[in-house]
């Protein structure tokens, strides 16, 4: 069964304010997805949405994953479900080391008991994978990570948790090229025909790291055009600007 | 630390009761006679029996303390009236586990605590109801010179060593509640380590209360001879009553010249327990006292423990964990005195307060004058779960010194909203969640502790965040 995220005609508010306004989107497994789009757009307004945030209140439209609806779960429930939201700004939980986190984060997806022994196979061949240290699992999740540290540690738990879609929600921002690649081959080692991916960025550096199937163009709440690949490059050429004045 | 949610989802397992079977009982109520009494039961000499007398009189004359006993104990009545002040359970003491009655032992079993004569225990004090029931000593501690005995075994053995110190870090007259314990105590450890020698295994006591209305007044000596080590570790769990109980021990240490000790406590009384403590260390000259200190459980706690540097180059270290439920309140903290030049001391306080419950943190920082050189450092965390809970900072802070490095730091934290969508978004639920918020908060406290002691803790506070705990 191939499960589907289709989101249609979302309208969400954030204290009040109407942020997105009518957006329809899709993301099929196996394909890679990537939504551009300028400052204030609506971009993690739209990652905030679609993973639960308690602050962003939906005011119509639909989410649905395959043949569940999606918007009366809550955020561990759409977890369970397969649905991961790679962090821009992670958030630090000092005194809960990222293999104790992990684990608990690996049953409760899987949902069965796991051996610290099993996990820790687990862990350690994904770390090695994506060449961070296993020094790193003993460490307070997120506290006193470099930018790079924490956007690595985001595609680790991508590749613990095996999401069927994946959101990144600028994970190329802050990063430095050679970081950027890191994390790039990293999310490309999971791509398959299981996973849909859905990368919001600013940018299109990271396009060049991980090709898209499909792009899209967000702004001021609505999707204004949509395409293939070459629609990201002609963005770097020309800027939003040019899509502003074609809308005009 | 990672501990099952699954396996916590069970009944408060500490709140069952033996039938009460004692031999002795004193009577409700606290006079010259109850005291006359206890000392005669218990066959003392005479320098104990006029020790009590004299901090009766104390206890008598002092009035319910305010300040750093907190003025807020007149919002929790106490009647002194209703109290037993002594119970004695078994006529004498078993020697071997064989000896122990097997009333307590289930008692034990059921509390879990871990099995006594295994390799990691190499000692083992319980104190059952006012009494140690139970010790035992390796061989090799004796051979050593090790003395680790209940309180009231150590003045008929070693009657020398004891008056030498007894009550000479805590006097009767400190505090109206040190005078109650200095008056009626019972039971409690005795350690002595002599000069040089290292005690590499925790030694390990037990306490419960097991009788309703009963005081419990342990009294625990250490004495550290000159450049020795030993970790002594004291954890508590005790079962739920209707009525209220007083625990109120009073712990005395003397550190001396380049020794360490250690001494950790987990505490978790039912929430009827007024628990109301004395714990004071005196450190020599590069000496090094260290207190970590967790408060779960009970109606109302405080709680300071302290050291007082006396010679140059001591330290003092005292980390401390206070979990406030609904009802408590939990008055904790610390008191450093540096009385000497390049005294070394660090406070580091944590506190967790949920549904309504209160805690505090109340710390004394005093440097003397001619302490150069010092060095303090106090830091104070606090959680707040919800909007109802309360956590407030009582720092005192005396410096009669110039030449001196002093750090305070608090800071109030709650849980933060990202935080908790940060971990759902990984399939944790809101409970697991915050537990494991409440958990990493409490880590660097959690981890100076024995690995069964770590786990204990963690599984109690997971319990309290379930709210089983009432």
């Amino acid at each position: 069964m191939s499960e589907v995220l289709q989101i249609r005609g979302l309208r969400v508010a954030v204290e009040g304010k109407e942020i997105l306004k009518g957006v329809d989107l899709e993301v099929r497994p196996g394909q890679v997805h990537a939504i551009m789009g300028p400052n204030g757009s609506g971009k993690s307004t739209l990652a905030h949405t679609l993973m639960g945030h308690p602050r962003y209140q939906v005011l119509s439209g639909s989410v649905s994953f395959g043949d569940r609806d999606l918007l009366p779960l809550s955020t561990d429930e759409r977890a369970r479900l397969g649905l991961f939201l790679a962090f821009q700004y992670p958030s630090e939980i000092p005194g809960v080391t990222v293999a104790s986190f992990l684990r608990r984060a690996y049953m409760a997806v899987k949902q069965r008991e796991v051996s610290a022994v099993e996990f820790f196979r687990v862990l350690q061949q994904k770390m090695r994978h994506l060449q961070m240290p296993m020094s790193m699992a003993e460490r307070y999740l997120n506290e006193g990570f470099s930018g790079g540290e924490k956007k690595r540690n985001e595609v680790l738990q991508m590749a613990i948790l095996e999401p069927k879609i994946a959101v990144l929600d600028e994970t190329d921002s802050g990063l430095d090229i050679d970081a950027l690649k890191v994390v790039a081959e990293g999310v490309n080692a999971l791509r398959g025909p299981e996973l849909g991916v859905l990368i919001i960025t600013h940018y299109q550096r990271i396009l060049h790291y991980i090709q898209p199937d499909v792009v899209s163009v967000l702004m001021e709440g609505r999707v204004v055009q949509t395409g293939g690949r070459d629609l990201a490059e002609k963005l770097e050429e020309a800027g939003y600007d040019w899509i502003r004045e074609g809308k005009a | 630390m990672a501990v099952d949610l699954a396996q916590l989802n069970e009944e408060y397992r500490y709140g069952f009761h033996d039938p009460e079977s004692y031999i002795y009982k004193s009577g409700k109520g606290l006079s010259r006679s109850v005291v006359e009494a206890i000392s005669a039961h218990k066959g003392e000499p005479e320098w104990m029996r006029r020790f009590r007398l004299r901090a009766y009189d104390a206890f008598e004359r002092k009035p319910m303390p305010r300040g750093f006993w907190g003025g807020e104990l007149r919002h929790y009545p106490l009647d002194f009236d209703d109290i037993h002040y002594y119970v004695r359970p078994t006529e004498r003491q078993g020697r071997t586990w064989e000896e122990v009655p097997d009333q307590i032992k289930t008692t034990f079993e059921r509390l879990g605590v871990p099995q006594a004569e295994r390799q990691f225990l190499a000692g083992v004090g319980a104190q059952y109801e006012s009494e140690v029931v139970y010790h035992s000593l390796r061989e090799e501690w004796t051979r050593q010179g090790v003395i680790f005995l209940d309180t009231d075994s150590a003045v008929r053995e070693y009657p020398d060593l004891v008056r030498e110190y007894f009550g000479t870090v805590v006097p009767p007259a400190d505090n109206k509640f040190a005078a109650l314990n200095s008056a009626v105590w019972s039971g409690g450890s005795f350690v002595y380590v002599p000069a040089g020698v290292q005690v590499e295994i925790p030694l390990q006591a037990y306490f419960r209360i097991n009788a309703a209305n009963m005081g419990q007044f342990e009294r625990a000596l250490i004495i550290a001879e000159e450049g020795s080590f030993v970790h002594y570790v004291e954890g508590c769990t005790a079962p739920i009553y209707t009525t209220d109980s007083l625990h109120s021990a009073v712990v005395e240490i003397i550190v001396k010249r380049g020794a360490r000790v250690r001494y950790s406590t987990i505490q978790n009384w039912s929430g009827n327990v007024y628990n109301l403590v004395t714990k004071r260390a005196v450190a020599y000259a590069d000496a090094t006292m260290e207190w970590v200190d967790g408060n779960l459980g009970s109606k109302v706690t405080m709680k300071y423990p302290s050291v007082y540097m006396l010679e140059p180059g001591a330290r003092a270290e005292i980390l401390s964990i206070a979990f406030a439920g609904r009802g408590q309140y939990q008055d904790a903290g610390g008191k450093v005195i540096h009385a000497a030049p390049h005294t070394t001391s660090s406070v580091v306080s944590k506190s967790i307060s949920k549904a309504g419950g209160r805690s505090s943190f109340r710390g004394q920082l005093k440097v003397q004058a001619g302490a150069t050189g010092a060095r303090a450092n106090v830091r104070c965390d606090a959680l707040l779960l919800d909007e109802q809970s309360r956590s407030d900072t009582y720092p005192l802070i005396e410096v009669d010194e110039q030449q001196v490095t002093i750090g305070h730091e608090a800071v109030v934290s709650k849980v933060g909203e990202e935080q908790l969508f940060y971990l759902m978004s990984r399939g944790l639920g809101e409970q697991e969640a915050t537990a494991l918020i409440v958990n990493g908060f409490i880590e660097p406290i959690v981890k100076e502790l024995p690995m069964e002691y770590a786990v204990e803790l963690n599984r109690l506070i997971e319990l309290q965040m379930e709210g089983s705990l009432g």
